[in-house]
């Protein structure tokens, strides 16, 4: 498999997550597409991170080239764990003040 | 010895502060008396300076630092000379019989008013004695604009009067074209010179040698100048309209003293244009032409007032004569006597104003074809306005003859031709003097008969001032008599001698042989008495016909068209710039851009606020798009 596939894997990913936040109404959907953007580009960062250890451990075998990018995902992955239930927390709060989780109905930013 | 001089400037100031600011509490009494005192107690300082003067102590008094600019600096400074004592004499001298004269003629008005006007009056004499007394040529700007500043503000003294405004603002716009000349040449010689200290910048034009052409240049823009101010052509147009005024003021400003700050400047600048001796030929002509054109005007004019106005800008003219031809002390000694006999000409025309009441529903009478007769309402007036005549017309032994014959000679020893126009200028002043007088004092009264009834001589405190005025206009012409009558008899070309002696070393004056003298003395003379004597004739029994003038005549009435060529070569095309720029330039192009830049931005804000619809999905929507936009110029377009 080369890099590309997984390029194509996350784009494509990623415009399903974009897609989803713009069609979508209903919060917790939004919330989800979101989640999906976000692992469209972990899946790049480890490929791209899989991808150079290949490269440089041809000319070194001990290297450790690469492991940031993997180290990055965790990061990613636990921020997204706290993200999604300070998100989750505002969606609860949403629906008990206007007993809806349709974002559409929160249009005040206009005022 | 001198140290007082500047008390000579700085009292009437006072008194203008004084009257000026104190003008509705203080009354009309006190307004009077400090008006008169303060130029009367600067006129006795004046003579005590003269008679310093006289026993040889001149010189610069320095005050202070004026302007100090790295190495250019102006002092404030005054000139002691013989030159500015004589002016200080006119102005304090002759300004304080009109101050005299102004608290009678100008009775009728109320105290605030009457305050000002004296307010003015001594502003006005300070302005003036700044003028003289300046040791450089800033702090003669300095008196120059404050007189040109006097005039403006008593020309239009009855403000309420749209047509004494607006000769008023012609005045004043007058004076500045020429204030424009004179500013430019102080510049000039800062430049050339490094100072405007007369005694510097004359010993350095006279020492070394200056290109000419840059000294033609100075001189041709002071001209300017002095043509605005003392209403030379091509800015004399302002002085007749000048008449606005209060009487008095025409005679102190519009006659007697300002219109001579032209004379003074170029007299005290006499080396610069001694050195030039083209702009010297120009100063001859154009006083000549402005001689012979204001002369040829004031024939066909019936205000009296307005005949006395061109007089005196003719007058001037010989001045300016009498300078071009290098005869600086015969332009002295004319504005001297001129000084006197125009003063008094203009009061006596107070006096015959005051004398007449004022046509119903109208201003003050000053038409001399409904005058007529005033002899023996008026005794005092007649005498003294005819003693006047007698002095301006040329006759001798009065006053104006020696003058006027002085700067003729001059121009004759250069150059015949000047002296024969001169002449023909002179017979024409006989003949329209005389048309005035007869007009205004012989035949019968041509007014209302209830205006007849009332027809008085005027009080003490105008008639005194007229006496006196008269006296030395009758006598004055003996302080310059002329060698051939008396050898060592001109005490004035002896008083003035150190003032000119650089001017006459470089271009002696040409003695004209004294036969010759006697030849053209009598001539004019001769001619002078038939003007006279046929002007009297053919005026005294003067009736008004109600004939229109025809040809040259009412060219001449209506002043040769001069205004109107003015106005036609100046103010209508600048009319039609402006309002071209008012209609297009400035409503349809800058409002048009103006308005229109906020016509934009009110309806785009319209149109952009509708995206703001506070639909999150929107505003990521347009994240997105953005950002695509961005990427498609990132990959694409770089």
């Amino acid at each position: 498999m080369t890099i590309n596939h997984y390029i194509f894997l996350s784009v494509a990913l990623f415009c399903i997550g974009i897609v989803g936040v713009l069609t979508r109404r209903n919060a917790i959907v939004i919330f989800m597409s979101i989640e999906l953007m976000l692992n469209a580009v972990n899946i790049l960062l480890v490929a791209f991170s899989k991808m150079h250890y290949l490269a440089a451990k041809v000319i070194n075998p001990a290297t450790q080239t690469g492991i940031d990018g993997q180290l990055f995902v965790f990061f990613i992955m636990v921020v997204a764990a706290a993200e999604v239930s300070v998100g989750l927390a505002i969606i609860v709060m949403m629906y008990r003040n206007i007993h809806s989780v349709d974002v559409n109905f929160l249009n005040r930013l206009k005022h | 010895m001198n140290k007082f001089v500047f008390l000579i400037p700085l009292i009437p100031l006072i008194g203008f502060l004084i009257n000026g600011l104190g003008r509705s509490v203080i009354s009309k009494s006190f307004a009077g008396i400090l008006g008169c005192g303060t130029v009367l107690a600067s006129f006795i300082l004046s003579i005590i300076l003269f008679l310093n003067v006289r026993n040889g102590h001149t010189g610069v008094e320095y005050l202070y630092n004026f302007i100090s600019f790295e190495t250019l600096h102006i002092p404030f400074a005054f000139q002691v000379d013989q030159l500015s004592v004589i002016f200080l004499l006119i102005i304090t001298g002759i300004g304080f019989l009109i101050h005299v004269y102004s608290t009678a003629y100008m009775h009728g008005e109320n105290s605030a008013d009457y305050a000002r006007y004296f307010a003015y009056l001594n502003l006005f004499v300070f302005s003036m004695l700044l003028l003289v007394l300046g040791a450089n040529y800033v702090i003669m700007f300095l008196g120059w604009e404050g007189v040109g500043l006097c005039s403006y503000l008593l020309i239009g003294y009855w403000f309420r009067n749209t047509e004494y405004n607006n000769a008023a603002k012609k005045a004043f716009v007058m004076n500045r074209i020429g204030d424009f000349g004179f500013l430019l040449a102080v510049f000039w010689i800062i430049k050339v010179f490094g100072t405007t200290d007369y005694v510097d910048v004359f010993a350095k034009a006279s020492s070394a040698p200056v290109n000419v052409a840059v000294l033609t240049g100075i001189t041709l823009l002071l001209l300017l100048g002095a043509t605005g101010k003392s209403a030379q052509i091509p800015l004399y147009t302002w002085l007749p309209d000048a008449m606005a005024g209060p009487t008095p003021v025409s005679a102190l400003i519009h006659a007697a003293t300002m219109v001579t700050a032209g004379i003074y400047m170029i007299a005290r600048s006499n080396i610069l244009y001694t050195l030039a001796p083209t702009s010297q030929a120009v100063v001859a002509v154009v006083g000549l032409a402005t001689a012979i054109l204001a002369a040829t005007i004031a024939l066909k004019q019936n205000d009296i007032k307005k005949v006395l106005a061109y007089s005196t800008v003719s007058q001037l003219g010989y001045m300016f004569l009498g300078l071009g031809v290098g005869a600086y002390t015969a332009s002295v000694f004319h504005v001297m006597t001129h000084a006197f006999f125009k003063a008094l000409l203009f009061l006596g025309a107070g006096s015959v104003i005051h004398a007449i009441p004022p046509i119903i529903g109208g201003g003050q009478e000053q038409d001399i074809r409904r005058m007529g007769g005033l002899k023996k309402y008026l005794p005092v007036t007649h005498i003294t306005f005819l003693l006047a005549c007698l002095a301006i017309a040329g006759i001798p032994p009065f006053s104006g003859f020696f003058s006027k014959d002085e700067i003729l000679i001059s121009a004759y020893s250069r150059s015949p031709v000047l002296y024969w126009i001169g002449l023909g200028g002179s017979l024409i002043t006989a003949f329209y003097m005389f048309r005035l007088y007869a007009m205004t004092f012989l035949g019968k009264y041509r007014g209302t008969a209830q205006q007849e009834h009332h027809l008085h001589e005027s009080p003490p405190a105008m008639t005194i001032p007229l006496v006196i005025l008269a006296i030395l206009a009758a006598i004055g012409g003996f302080l310059g008599l002329p060698e051939i009558f008396a050898p060592d008899s001109n005490w004035l070309e002896h008083f003035l001698s150190p003032i000119f002696a650089g001017s006459e070393k470089i271009s002696p004056a040409i003695p004209v042989a004294h036969n010759t003298e006697y030849v053209l003395l009598a001539i004019t003379v001769v001619l002078v008495v038939i003007c006279t004597v046929w002007a009297t004739a053919r005026f005294r029994n003067y009736s008004d016909k109600g004939v229109e003038e025809k040809g040259l005549g009412k060219f001449l009435q209506n002043k040769w068209h001069v205004d109107e060529f003015y106005d036609a070569i100046i103010n209508k095309p600048l009319r039609a710039i402006s309002g071209f720029l008012n209609s297009v330039v400035e409503r349809s192009g800058i409002d048009g851009i103006v308005n229109g830049v906020g016509r934009f931005v009110i309806y785009g804000s319209r149109q952009l606020r509708l995206i703001q619809n506070g639909q999150v999905g929107a505003y990521i929507l347009m994240m997105v798009v953005a950002t695509l936009f961005f990427f498609i110029i990132q990959l694409f377009l770089k």
